[in-house]
């Protein structure tokens, strides 16, 4: 696993208070994690701060899973 | 006419995060006063409060009891403190698996004095640093002081009247008081009612220090900071917390074989139309509120046995609170036995009345008196009046009165009696 995708998931994890072995890469964060659409926002403003990257907000309506976030960042982090 | 009882308690205090470890406290003349552990206040004239203990403390408070993870991350520490007491409550009234027609006509009124304080203070500091990027999408519903009666609401399914009052330090009072009616006029046969508060931040220790309001010669020595009717009083000392009760209509909680602690019987509210901060020089508001609730209940001062005073340790509400109940009561103040119990647990400004009020209702469940600390000296304006002075007191007690007045000039009082 990468150093992104464990720290997606470490976020993840913090952020909704779920379990770690429910964070696999195909997991929905609303159908699967249980968040709302403003805890997507939060996470979404966390892993901007956590990779140094921007996600502007067309780009966050598209993240749904957890491996749509890790693909994101490994794609547009400096 | 339909009539109000009270079938469960929740609390959250500087001295325990239930009902029996609370008043144990309270009746073994514990202090919940100490340094402030939350953030660094060696710049604030006041360096003391009574905090809500952390988990591992003898007497703490464990978050994860009762709130979820992601609640906790989103929300400030008074609507944490106040979704525990109120759960706590639901427990306690045997009310946790409520069917969808007892939920229809359940509901809240949990209210706070100045709510989401840390968390404004603190996203104000990401805004000015970060920028508005930075900013919680949980910052609104994470400070709203009617997000205490928003989360229980949704965690209980309770779908009947949804209401916060903001009264500062007379909130849990008056949300007691309101909801009562509520139930009165039909609206639901059950309430969760009551108060939070979680303001020690450095912006409320600051605000309210530089409103004269806080105590600040016991620095040094917080557990005898406050200290009601004293003449070394100089100032309140903050406390944090929540309380919270089920209120039910008596012939629904006799139905379902509730256990049933209290009537509430009298509720008066008045008005002082003087000034923002300082009490009515002839304790007016006080007087009027108190009368008001006498009346309601039926009951003439003789009838009272315990008040359980608004007291807050500041040298001018004391005095004229004394001075309200003294005009008021005539010569049954010399039966009266009159106690603050901020002199233990500070000041919750908007969880007080509530957490009060539940002192009221243990004093008649017990036939026993709460204290007040610190009096070693009390006032001139003390003589002939039981206060309590340091130690809890066995007595008669038939019917209790809470006072709770807050900034603004509002005044609130509350009258219970056992049921036989």
């Amino acid at each position: 696993m990468s150093d992104t995708a464990d720290r997606v998931k470490k976020i993840v994890v913090e952020h909704l208070g779920v379990e770690a072995d429910k964070v696999t890469e195909d997991a929905s964060f609303i159908d699967d994690l249980g968040a709302d659409s403003l805890d997507i926002v939060e996470l979404v403003m966390a892993f901007e701060e956590e990779f140094g990257v921007e996600i502007p907000d067309d780009a966050a309506e598209k993240i749904s899973t957890v491996s749509d976030a890790i693909k994101y960042i490994e794609e547009n982090k400096g | 006419m339909r009539r109000v009882v009270v079938t469960g308690l929740g609390l959250v205090t500087p001295l325990g995060a239930d009902v029996e470890t609370v008043w144990a406290n309270i009746l073994a003349s514990k202090s919940g006063a100490g340094p402030i552990t939350k953030f660094d206040a060696s710049d604030q004239k006041c360096r003391i409060a009574c905090e809500v203990k952390p988990a591992d403390h003898e007497y703490g408070f464990d978050p994860n009891k009762r709130v979820d993870h992601k609640v906790q991350r989103q929300v400030d520490p008074f609507i944490i403190y106040g979704i525990d007491a109120a759960g706590q409550a639901i427990e306690d009234a045997g009310l946790t698996d409520m069917d969808e027609e007892t939920r229809l006509m359940a509901g809240c009124s949990i209210g706070s004095g100045i709510g989401g304080l840390p968390g404004i203070e603190s996203e104000s500091l990401v805004l000015a640093n970060k920028g508005p990027a930075r900013v919680s999408p949980h910052f609104v519903h994470g400070r709203l002081i009617n997000l205490i009666s928003g989360q229980v609401s949704i965690k209980y399914g309770l779908m009947g009247p949804n209401h916060a009052v903001v009264t500062a330090c007379s909130t849990g009072a008056h949300s007691i008081g309101d909801a009562a009616r509520m139930i009165k006029d039909g609206d639901a046969n059950i309430m969760l009612a009551g108060g939070a508060e979680g303001t020690v931040c450095p912006i409320g220790i600051a605000g309210f220090a530089q409103a004269r309001a806080l105590s600040t010669a016991f620095n040094d020595d917080p557990t005898r900071a406050s200290r009601p009717y004293d003449k070394d009083r100089d100032g309140f000392v903050m406390g944090e917390g929540a309380g919270v009760v089920v209120l039910e209509e008596y012939e629904h909680a006799k139905a379902r074989g509730a256990k049933i602690y209290a009537e509430v019987i009298g509720y008066g509210l008045s008005g002082d139309a003087y000034h923002v901060t300082a009490p009515h020089p002839e304790g007016s508001g006080a007087y009027r509120s108190m009368a008001m609730a006498l009346k309601k209940a039926g009951l003439t001062p003789d009838d009272i046995d315990y008040i359980n005073a608004h007291g807050t340790s500041t040298p001018l509400g004391d005095e004229l609170e004394l001075g309200a109940v003294r005009r008021l009561f005539g010569d049954a103040i010399s039966k009266v036995s009159m106690s603050s119990t901020k002199s233990a647990i500070g000041h919750l400004l908007g969880g007080a009345g509530a957490v009060e009020s539940i002192f009221c209702i243990l004093a008649l469940r017990d036939q026993i008196v709460p204290p007040t600390l610190n009096l070693d000296n009390p006032s001139d304006s003390c003589m002939g009046v039981d206060l309590v002075p340091h130690t809890a007191k066995k007595r008669e007690v038939r019917a209790v009165l809470n006072n709770s007045f807050g900034f603004g000039g509002t005044n609130a009082s509350l009258i219970m009696r056992k049921v036989d």
